[in-house]
């Protein structure tokens, strides 16, 4: 196709864009630092992208204000045997075009999560088959106990077959086809509250209210615009200047400012996302150290000799203007199967370090350098820059090596082997549940399994591994918990991680909007409020 | 004259293939793309398939090959990271960035030739020299900083103007302008100045110097001797004189505007171009950021070309000149 | 032989001081305080080891219990040990800045050498051989003078930046910035050079020296090239500052030095994210300092453009 005719097209498309932005009375103009990388409902598995999405789009379950799984386009579901789970589904759904949603919608969704392009396919591989009962009605069957599979699905958003059907977006986003899958990408149909009016990757997004949804929710929003905005100092200025009524994130040292500013605030809490450092102990020499023929790492006495250098309270104050909750779990308070009596952080102690580290045979400490984002977490190059400050005072000299999260994830992740001695890395479960903590984070690291996959170090002790298992099947909720604390208490013990803290949500809101902010950090429009 | 323009339009060619090696080929190895594109649950066989998919096990020759074949109808490929055609995504951007570089453009003309016309003549005045003065500041505040002072003057304490983006636009036809509403107009008005104030520094010292050159020809000593008025010497005669050169500068400045406003455009956010190539920069959208790479290089090679057939066409003897060394 | 260089580098010395630039420069009041200012912004930075009160390179010194302070001056948190206050990590802002400038300085100064040794080398060939010679590298020049220069500056970076391993990076930074932005600047001298030459070439002294068989050279080195010195000079000057400014950007971009080992540039771009937040001197302090670097040298360089062009006396 030529290039001209390449603009002519955009050109109509850009016109009935414009053409549809009227500004009618209740409008929300809000910002985050990027846009949503694509529309397709599963081409994407990132917190922001599901996010974004869950306003257009919703799943048998759904997630409420307070992360807590509730009936979403299933009105209600029975495990009817450790491998079955029947849902009863919602009557009288319709899609933003008109179709009514129904069980061929839920069985095309779930094989959609199946199909090439599909990055659900995790979730989508919880269920072995799904059988139509009738209209509303659906078995689901699994290969082993999935009592996770309820929440988990709750990410799963459900098409309309015949839309993608029309559109040939039957299967999930494909980018290697040209224009035949393309349409799921810049469009969306949903059973949500809101509908998107029209895009433009990386500058607009609109969305209106969709007229006849089945659920009644708070908001008299009627229209949204959205705008990403990667500066942050660009964010906080435009919300000051009352130019956009919600943006997120703020930084945490605006919060001062914006305090001080009439009609607007900052809204804040704590996210669920742990932000911890990770060790190299499975290697027998580090690839990143002047220590050679061994690795350091491996000994307890050194990674407690770290743990004791760490001044948790000094981050929270100096680096997260006291907006960080320090932790010593692994898991955030609002993950289900956390007990605060495993949460109190390793003690700050450097007298403590030089010695653990003297008798380790390193009096003079050693050097390392730790990988580092700097566009992921917040303020993440700074927390490394404390980091490295602090071990220098008991004798380690860390060099910090901060990147672009693109170039930090192709460096440390398992398709590049773990190229990493130490690093620093944040973790939300997706599921709200420890498993999944435990499973990708904490087992050690299984190629068949993929247990382990973001076990960086490759921390591993067997018998966390079966208490890992034990978890995943429990339903027990007593027994369950028991596992899960010597599991938590082993990895505490063996300084197999350095938890930091969970960082702060950080929102800007104008006073004239009441919004909810939810721990996972998902805007979710239907508690958007105009007063 | 016709061997010489075949000869400048050859080496146009062979210099865009030689860019487009560079674009193509050193970009491929900036960054892993495939992490750009899925989550962090993706699993590692999912990756590779992503990556076969793509073509980007295949080898260089035949990536580059593919490469040129479809950059000349245009076709850039997919951006990896919004999955739509590269050349869509330009179309998109570029009214803003022309939008911006033509405004910007426009200013530093209209305001930086009278103030150079100006300070050649009243050489020793306290107003030229003031503007001296001024436009040396301008040239030493890095653009970047222009910008986030003028942000945090304009936007946040006096909340006179916007801080970012274009505001509302119309589309007429395919293009996009913000010169049709009042926000679109205010959204112009931080980021054209933060272009084109040091642009504008540089045509008036260019102007003053040229005029000043000018001024001490022996032309120009023979027409006062002739006792023709100031007024007319200078705007009939020297000013006449110095535009040949300048209007060919200003042509090859049209092009720097258009590098500028990549820096001015990440300050602003403003969505045009520039802003389109730094984010695939940090988001290693190789498609993008060969297509814009190529793009630039046909603007500023074609801007190159016209420049040399002007001053063929002025200047007579660089066409011999030309043609008989090269030919 | 050393003898009667010697001597003719005294005469020239003496030379100058009789000359009209000499008498221009201690007679002009912009020039004088233009050049002490950037004399003494050398000179703070070359000796910031010696004079700055704190090694901001050296972790175990810096103490995040330090972090965010204002100068004592301007707020009651202030720490006297810090007169202009400390940054996120707990850093002397004045340290920074002579740390920084020191980069910074030191990165202008080797690109503008090294640009102007390309670019007067190509230049001489050129104009001297002319021919094929020429018109290739002029044809080079035309095509990178198409091309702005903080363009090339950040291709290049960016792709120096993907082909070296990255933990290497930050050691490597200076060198890439570096080589990125004299590569992109030899041009101007190239062509000033060339310009000069072909005038010279025709000149009588040169056509003696063929005459005579004098190696070319010799000729091109020894009695063109100094000739043609003078806008060599003017161009430096103003290259200069917009090397330093061209670093600061790239810097600002984040394609440049690293927090860790900040240039003036860095050191902006991590007080930008503070400008809102009140702590305006962890920017405003930094950016100063560069607008004063870069415009002494810009005020210094432009009074010498205009003193050393015979024809605007």
């Amino acid at each position: 196709m030529s290039m001209i005719k390449k603009i002519l097209t955009t050109s109509v498309m850009t016109g009935m864009i414009l053409g549809a932005g009227a500004v009618s009375a209740n409008t929300l103009k809000f910002a985050f630092q990027g846009d949503a990388q694509s529309f397709d409902p599963h081409g994407l598995n990132e917190t922001f992208t599901l996010g974004f999405l869950s306003n257009v789009y919703e799943g048998l379950t759904m997630l409420d204000k307070d992360i807590k799984v509730v009936p979403g386009l299933a009105t209600s579901w029975e495990v009817t045997s450790p491998t079955t789970i029947v849902f009863k589904l919602r009557p009288g759904v319709k899609f933003h075009n008109g179709n009514s949603f129904n069980a061929d919608d839920v069985i095309f969704s779930w094989q959609r999560t199946l199909s090439e392009g599909s990055d659900q396919k995790v979730r989508g591989m919880m269920v072995k088959e799904i059988k139509k009962i009738d209209d509303l009605t659906i078995e689901v069957h699994t290969d082993g106990p999935q009592p996770l599979m309820p929440s988990e699905w709750a990410w799963i958003f459900m098409m309309d077959k015949e839309w993608a059907e029309e559109h040939g977006a039957v299967n999930a986003a494909n980018v290697k086809e040209k224009n035949a899958n393309g349409y799921s990408l810049n469009h969306a149909n949903g059973t949500g509250p809101f509908e998107v009016v029209s895009r433009q990757p990386d500058v607009k997004t609109v969305f209106k209210r969709s007229a006849n949804h089945w659920n009644k929710i708070n908001t008299n929003i009627t229209d949204i615009i959205f705008t990403p905005v990667k500066q942050a100092a660009t964010r906080t200025a435009a919300l000051i200047s009352g130019e956009l009524d919600m943006v997120y994130p703020i930084p945490v040292q605006d919060w001062k400012r914006l305090d001080s500013e009439e009609g607007v605030s900052a809204i804040r809490g704590p996210e669920a996302r742990t932000i911890f450092l990770g060790m190299d102990q499975s290697r027998d020499e580090l690839l990143y150290s002047n220590i050679k023929g061994k690795n350091p790492l491996k000994d307890i006495r050194v990674r407690k000799a770290m743990a004791h250098a760490l001044h948790l309270e000094l981050i929270k104050k100096k680096i997260m203007r006291g907006a960080s909750t320090p932790t010593g779990l692994m898991i955030a308070p609002q993950v289900n199967g956390f007990n605060s009596e495993y949460n109190t952080p390793y003690k700050y102690d450097p007298a403590m370090s030089k010695k653990l580290l003297a008798e380790a045979g390193y009096p003079d400490g050693f050097e390392i350098t730790i990988d580092c984002p700097n566009n992921r977490y917040v303020n993440d190059e700074k927390i490394c820059q404390a980091v490295a400050s602090m071990m220098a005072k008991v004798g380690i000299k860390m060099k910090v090596l901060a990147q672009p999260k693109s170039k930090y994830f192709g460096k440390i992740l398992a398709q590049n082997n773990y190229d990493t001695s130490m690093y620093l890395l944040g973790w939300t479960p997706g599921s709200m549940d420890v498993h999944n903590v435990l499973l990708g984070l904490i087992s050690c690291q299984n190629k068949e399994t993929k247990a382990g996959l973001f076990n960086l170090g490759n921390y591993c002790n067997k018998r966390v591994d079966e208490l890992q298992k034990l978890v995943g099947v429990e339903t027990d909720p007593v027994k369950r918990q028991a596992y899960i604390d010597e599991a938590m208490k082993i990895v505490k013990d063996e300084v197999g991680y350095l938890p930091l803290h969970q960082q702060p949500l950080s929102w800007g809101v104008n006073d004239k909007f009441q919004i909810n902010q939810r721990a996972d950090n998902v805007f979710d429009f239907r508690y958007v409020v105009k007063k | 004259m016709f061997s010489f323009l075949i000869n400048r339009l050859l080496q146009s060619i062979v210099v865009l293939i030689a860019v487009a090696l560079i674009a193509f080929s050193l970009f491929k190895f900036v960054g892993d793309p495939i992490n750009n594109m899925v989550g962090q649950d993706t699993t590692l066989q999912e990756r590779e398939e992503l990556r076969e998919r793509l073509g980007l096990n295949d080898p260089f020759h035949l990536q580059f090959y593919h490469f040129i074949k479809n950059a000349v109808v245009g076709d850039f490929g997919i951006s990896y990271r919004h999955k739509v055609p590269v050349s869509d995504l330009i179309a998109e951007r570029a009214p803003a960035t022309l939008e911006l570089s033509i405004i910007s453009a426009l200013l530093s003309v209209f305001i930086g030739i009278p103030m150079g016309v100006y300070t050649a003549i009243h050489r020793r005045g306290f107003i030229s020299r003031s503007f001296m003065s001024l436009s040396l500041v301008g040239i030493s505040l890095p653009t970047f900083l222009i910008g986030i002072l003028f942000i945090f003057l304009f936007g946040v304490i006096l909340r006179w103007l916007p801080t970012f983006g274009r505001g509302e636009v119309v589309s007429i036809g395919w293009w996009t302008t913000g010169l049709l509403t009042w926000s679109g107009i205010k959204s112009l008005i931080l980021p054209s100045i933060t272009l084109a104030l040091f642009q504008m520094t540089l045509i008036m010292r260019l102007v003053r110097t040229e005029m000043l050159e000018v001024l001490c020809t022996d032309y120009i000593k023979f027409a006062r001797a002739r006792g023709l008025s100031e007024q007319a010497i200078n705007f009939g005669h020297a000013l006449k004189n110095t535009l040949i050169p300048v209007i060919t500068i200003i042509g090859l400045q049209l092009g720097l505007v258009m590098a500028f406003a990549i820096i001015t455009e990440t300050v602003f956010q403003w969505p045009g171009m520039g802003m389109l190539f730094i984010q695939s920069i940090e988001e290693v959208d190789v498609p993008v950021m060969a297509a814009y790479l190529m793009m630039i290089s046909v603007i500023f090679v074609s801007i190159n070309l016209l420049v040399d057939i002007l001053y063929a066409y002025i200047d007579p003897r660089l066409t011999i000149d030309g043609g008989s060394k090269h030919g | 032989m050393a003898d009667s260089y010697s001597k003719k580098s005294n005469s020239k010395l003496k030379q100058f001081f009789a000359g009209d630039l000499w008498y221009d420069f201690h007679h002009s009041p912009v020039a004088l305080l233009s050049f002490s200012i950037s004399v003494l912004c050398l000179l703070l930075a070359l000796t910031a080891q010696l004079i700055a009160p704190f090694d901001i390179f050296d972790l175990a010194a810096i103490d995040l219990m330090d972090a965010d302070l204002p100068p004592p001056w301007a707020g009651e948190e202030g720490d006297s040990r810090f007169f202009l206050g400390t940054d996120d990590q707990g850093r002397d802002i004045w340290s920074g800045i002579l740390y920084g400038a020191q980069i910074s300085i030191f990165v202008g100064f080797t690109s503008v050498i090294i640009s102007a040794i390309i670019g007067i080398a190509l230049g001489l060939l050129a104009g001297y051989k002319g021919g094929r010679i020429d018109s290739f590298i002029m044809r080079v020049a035309d095509i990178q003078l198409s091309f702005p220069a903080i363009l090339i500056a950040l291709l290049i970076d960016g792709v120096m930046r993907g082909l070296l391993p990255r933990e290497m990076h930050d050691e490597l930074a200076v060198y890439v910035l570096i080589f990125a932005i004299s590569i992109s600047g030899w041009v101007q001298y190239a062509r000033t050079i060339r310009g000069s030459v072909m005038v010279e070439k025709n000149k009588e002294y040169v056509q003696a020296g063929q005459v005579i068989g004098l190696p070319s050279h010799i000729i091109a080195l020894r009695h063109i090239l100094p000739n043609v010195l003078n806008p060599i000079f003017v161009i430096g000057t103003i290259h200069l500052a917009s090397a330093i400014i061209t670093e600061a950007t790239l810097s600002y971009l984040g394609v440049g030095m690293s927090p860790t080992t900040p240039s003036l540039g860095t050191l902006i771009r991590i007080g930008n994210e503070y400008l809102l937040s009140g702590e305006w001197w962890i920017t405003l302090f930094p950016g100063a300092a560069l607008v004063i670097l870069v415009l002494s040298v810009n005020i210094f360089g432009d009074w010498l453009r205009d003193a050393l062009n015979p024809k605007l006396r």
